[in-house]
């Protein structure tokens, strides 16, 4: 029986690198103790993190599946795993199992468009993926727009990959945003529904949308003002898990289970789910 | 069809016994009935049903997944699954057949728990059908026929004497064994027990039950019934109906610390506690209205969505019989879908 498989029992995973990227968020880069990826994912997808005795968390891969190296994950402290994890050094030893959930459509729907992706804090983790994957394979996607805003500038997450490489990307045009006007901040300020709103998009391409709740709301509310038809628009839920395969009953809405049917929808089959989100 | 006289059960059970473990329903101490191990001596209860579900068997209430060993920066992961013996639950009655198929569709479909697989792999069950349906059965409601339970051996149980009937290999196996203990028989006897129990099922007070309003798709149609707020109030959140309930599946997964290592385990849990679906940005399920809600729309919307039409609940009665407040399914069939009972 020792040989059936089993998703619910993990793999060893070694953090390899940690890198503070804001006051409240470290990116971390994990391994197995071979030294190679645990498992190929698609962008988009998450996987379970754990600390024997502490618990285990569901997390974005935020790397692409294109790193054929490590994964990685932006992780906000914010409880018993989290702050855990944020004492921990290189060579600690986690557990990993995974992938879990429905990626984004890459490589059919987003093909041959030209992309939106509007992220908020932490929301960017599960959009890195994506953006990535799409700059990897930049010639078969047409233009990149990135709408990325944070409470502050030392809250943007990945920002120096953002400044370093996809700003000077051919085709990529990143706009940034802060609440409230910062010192040493000379880009834009307000908040990131309004903002998408004022640059006013074309609205023949894809928009993805990745943020806390309320920004997904008002920034899917905005879109459609501009002209954006909800079948072209994706988003990502986030609901308390356990097992991430659909069956300890805990993240359904209506009859999907994010962990499985999401955490990816589309904002017309989200919008025919019961509002429990 | 074969059959033994009822004064030779107990050597039956002894028989069935030697080669397997077996457990069947048995009068507790305060007169309700409960899975026990068979033993010299056991008697299988005459109660209509156990207070607990027969889930345990397959679905444990707490069972360990795995082991950790910590050093310094380093985790072992130890793999505490090992090979199960057969064993045999005699006597389980057909809605509570009908609940293993319901489990099955959650456990087996891929990925496959291998811990449920493992156990319903080995298995046996032989159901018995009912003599005396109560009040608060409504199997019927729901497709089932307790004079015709399922399982791998069905059996019925008359005045004198108990029948049985293999429904596949695994019951034709060990119904083989059991040798001369058994003999052949036409099915005469069975068919006016099917027809007697039938005739108390049509006088039961919810023989009218229906699910007529229910089913997939009516999501949108029931998820803002004003009725839920009505419902729910007295709702004390205990989780006593998931408990109890056959179908029940929810599960939690944590660990323990055992002082020189972690035990992972799950544990059931239950979509009534207020904790269920706490995140660090809040709830999506705030209130009991909305906690509610969610075990009964997942009985009669949600999983047949998913299960083909099949509902979540097999009408076994138990929430009925102990809920603290008297709320259960059929309270919340007859109001959101329409009075159509009684
Ligand atoms: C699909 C998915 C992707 C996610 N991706 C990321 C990511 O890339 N980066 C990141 O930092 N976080 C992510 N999260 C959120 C992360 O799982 C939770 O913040 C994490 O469970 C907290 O674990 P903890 O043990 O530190 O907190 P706990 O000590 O368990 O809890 C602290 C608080 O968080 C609540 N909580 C428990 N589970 C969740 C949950 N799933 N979501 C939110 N709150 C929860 C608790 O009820 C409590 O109020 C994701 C969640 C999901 C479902
Ligand atoms: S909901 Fe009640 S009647 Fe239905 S299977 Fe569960 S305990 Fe039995
Ligand atoms: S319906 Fe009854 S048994 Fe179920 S949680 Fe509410 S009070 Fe408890
Ligand atoms: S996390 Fe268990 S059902 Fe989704």
């Amino acid at each position: 029986m020792n040989n059936l498989n089993e998703t619910l029992i993990p793999k060893v995973g070694v953090i390899t690198d940690v890198r503070i990227d804001t006051p409240d968020i470290k990116t971390f880069r994990v391994v197995t103790t071979d030294g190679e990826k645990a498992f190929d994912h698609r962008p988009g997808q998450c996987a379970m993190l754990s600390v024997p005795g502490v618990g285990e968390a569901m997390f974005s891969i935020t790397s692409s599946p294109t790193n054929e190296e490590y994964m990685e994950f932006s992780i906000k402290k914010c409880g018993c795993v989290t702050d855990w994890l944020h004492q921990a050094e290189k060579g600690q030893q986690i557990t990993i199992r995974g992938p879990y959930g429905k990626p984004f459509p890459v490589d059919d729907v987003f093909a041959g468009k030209d992309l939106l992706f509007i992220a908020g804090g932490v929301g960017l983790a599960p959009l890195r993926s994506v953006i990535n994957y799409c700059r990897h394979y930049r010639d078969r996607y047409g233009k990149i727009d990135i709408v990325y805003g944070s409470r502050s500038k030392d809250d943007l997450l990945d920002y120096q990959e953002i400044i370093e490489e996809w700003q000077k990307d051919e085709g990529v045009n990143v706009y940034l945003t802060i609440d409230n006007p910062q010192e040493g901040w000379d880009g834009h300020v307000g908040f990131v529904p309004n903002y998408v709103k004022e640059l006013s998009f074309d609205t023949n391409k894809v928009a993805v949308i990745c943020g806390p709740p309320i920004m997904i709301k008002f920034t899917l509310d905005g879109l459609c003002d501009i002209g954006f038809d909800k079948t072209d628009v994706y988003t990502t839920l986030e609901l308390r898990m356990k097992c991430g395969v659909g069956k300890c009953g805990r993240c359904n809405v209506g009859a999907k289970y994010v962990c499985k049917d999401g955490p990816v929808f589309r904002c017309d089959e989200l919008e025919e789910l019961p509002d429990e989100y | 069809m074969r059959k033994c006289s009822l004064d030779k059960l107990d050597l039956l059970l002894g028989e069935i016994a030697k080669s397997n473990e077996l457990y069947l329903p048995v009068d507790d101490s305060d007169g309700s009935a409960v899975y026990k191990k068979w033993e010299k001596g056991t008697a299988l209860s005459d109660a209509l049903n156990t207070v607990r579900s027969p889930k345990d068997f397959f679905f444990p209430q707490t069972e360990n997944l795995m082991e950790f060993k910590m050093q310094g920066k380093n985790i072992e992961i130890i793999d505490t699954r090992s090979e199960l013996e057969d064993f045999v639950i005699f006597g389980v009655r057909a809605c509570d057949v009908k609940s293993f198929e319901i489990l099955d569709r959650v456990f087996l479909s891929e990925p496959v728990d291998s811990y449920y697989a493992m156990r319903r792999s080995h298995g046996v069950i032989i159901s018995l059908a009912c003599t005396r349906p109560a009040e608060t059965c409504f199997c019927k409601t729901f497709g089932i026929d307790p004079a015709s339970p399922s399982g791998d051996i069905s059996a019925w149980k008359t005045e004198s004497e108990i029948f049985f009937e293999a429904n596949n290999e695994k019951g034709e196996a060990l119904l083989s064994s059991l040798g001369a203990l058994l003999q052949d028989c036409d099915n005469e006897a069975v068919e006016a027990q099917k027809a007697k129990i039938n005739a108390i099922m049509d006088k039961l007070p919810l023989k009218n039950l229906t699910t007529e309003g229910f089913g997939g798709g009516k999501t949108a149609e029931l998820f803002d019934d004003p009725h839920w707020a009505e419902l729910s109030e007295a709702c004390l959140g205990c989780g006593t109906c998931t408990f109890v309930c056959p179908t029940c599946q929810c599960y939690d997964i944590k660990d323990f610390n055992t002082g020189n290592g972690v035990i992972r385990f799950r544990c059931w849990d239950s979509c009534m506690y207020s904790d269920f679906t706490k995140m660090a940005h809040g709830n999506n399920r705030l209130t009991q209205k909305e906690r509610f809600r969610q075990r009964f729309m997942h009985k009669l919307v949600y999983y047949p969505e998913n299960n083909d039409g099949l509902f979540s609940c097999v009408g076994c009665g138990r929430c009925l019989a102990k809920c603290p407040i008297s709320m259960n399914i059929v309270k919340v069939m007859k109001t959101i879908g329409g009075d159509k009972g009684e």
